[in-house]
């Protein structure tokens, strides 16, 4: 069966400078500072033990003082699973690291993430929108978003 | 006097007769069938009728659907289609992939406004005359998706809709009442009037 590793589990695992990038452990994932995300997430990728090879999904959250990112992963030579999160506290221009340089698969699920609330990726290689048209205003899952038709 | 009246009773009696004589002469043989001057292949085959009755009966007892469905009640069309409920007795098992052939589309589903260019170009491509019906709650307003953001609120924003079918999917009986609508409503229309 598949397990889930504690944070703490993680945690302890990760040495000086990626340490200081949590922001905070939570019970099933850890909170990662967004500049540091593409670090702690190559580290539990390529980590004797951790091995997660596998992105099972990205999503987003609006909450009322930041927006999150919520990435799940697992790992299919270990068959355990494993979650982070990154906060953008900028409401306005939330920006947040793309992961598309270590799992491919995290091109879509990010372009559906700045599709629907906006989030843009840094060093996504095509971030355009993925449901709605072009032309389309606004984000219609950011909870300030009004239907103008 | 009275020799006088029995001879003009008689009369009326002789007249009679001859009258009688002669009908029954000239009536020898059975008169003969209206079509006898018709060919013997055709005789029984002929119905006369108005040019509205026989178009709108080859329009009403014909209709061929366009094969574009955009969501879950085309599962209630499917089972319509299917031997149960069967609309072969209407005429309509026949289901065209090309708008071309087709004479009615069933808006079955949510529309996406991403989706709405090409239902309005498959309507666009179907020949004259052509009909629409609205089929389920997403059909007719949008249904529960009326205010989202990615939804058509209703097909008559884009089609010009006959015939509305209420129901969330609509029971293929329904549909089939609906359907019946429509023909009604072919039947009506005439060729020798201007809307």
């Amino acid at each position: 069966m598949t397990t889930t590793m504690k944070g703490k589990q993680v945690f302890d695992m990760l040495k000086g400078e990626l340490a200081s990038a949590i922001v905070e452990v939570q019970d099933e994932c850890l909170v990662v500072k967004p500049a540091k995300l593409t670090e702690v997430a190559g580290f539990i990728k390529h980590t004797q033990g951790l091995e997660f090879d596998y992105l099972s999904s990205a999503t987003g959250i609006d909450y009322p003082d930041y927006f999150e990112v919520v990435y799940l992963f697992y790992s299919l030579e270990k068959n355990h699973r494993f979650t982070l999160r990154i906060r953008c506290a900028d409401k306005a221009d939330p920006v947040a690291p793309s992961l598309t340089c270590l799992w491919m698969g995290a091109d879509l699920q990010e372009r559906e993430i700045y599709d629907l609330l906006g989030i843009k990726f840094s060093g996504h290689p095509l971030l355009k929108r993925i449901f709605m048209w072009e032309g389309f205003e606004g984000h219609p899952l950011r909870k300030d978003f009004k239907n103008g038709f | 006097m009275e020799i006088k009246s029995q001879q003009s009773s008689m009369n009326i009696d002789l007249h009679e007769g001859r009258l009688i004589e002669e009908l029954k002469r000239s009536s020898c043989e059975m008169m003969p069938e209206p079509s006898e001057w018709l060919d013997e292949e055709i005789k029984r085959n002929i119905i006369v009728s108005t040019v509205d009755k026989l178009l709108n009966w080859g329009r009403k007892t014909s209709l061929w659907t366009e094969t574009a469905f955009t969501a879950c009640c085309t599962f209630e069309f499917i089972s319509l289609s299917s031997p149960r409920f069967d609309i072969a007795r209407f005429g309509m098992e026949v289901l065209r992939s090309s708008p071309r052939h087709a004479d009615l589309i069933i808006t079955a589903g949510t529309l996406t406004w991403k989706m709405a260019p090409q239902i309005k170009r498959i309507y666009d491509q179907m020949a004259e005359p052509k009909w629409v019906i609205a089929m389920g709650s997403c059909g007719i307003s949008g249904g529960i998706f009326a205010d989202s953001y990615s939804v058509v609120p209703g097909y008559n924003r884009i089609l010009p809709v006959d015939v509305y079918i209420p129901g969330c999917p609509p029971r293929p009986e329904a549909l089939m009442a609906g359907i019946e609508r429509l023909r009604k409503k072919i039947e009506k229309k005439s060729f020798t009037k201007v809307d």
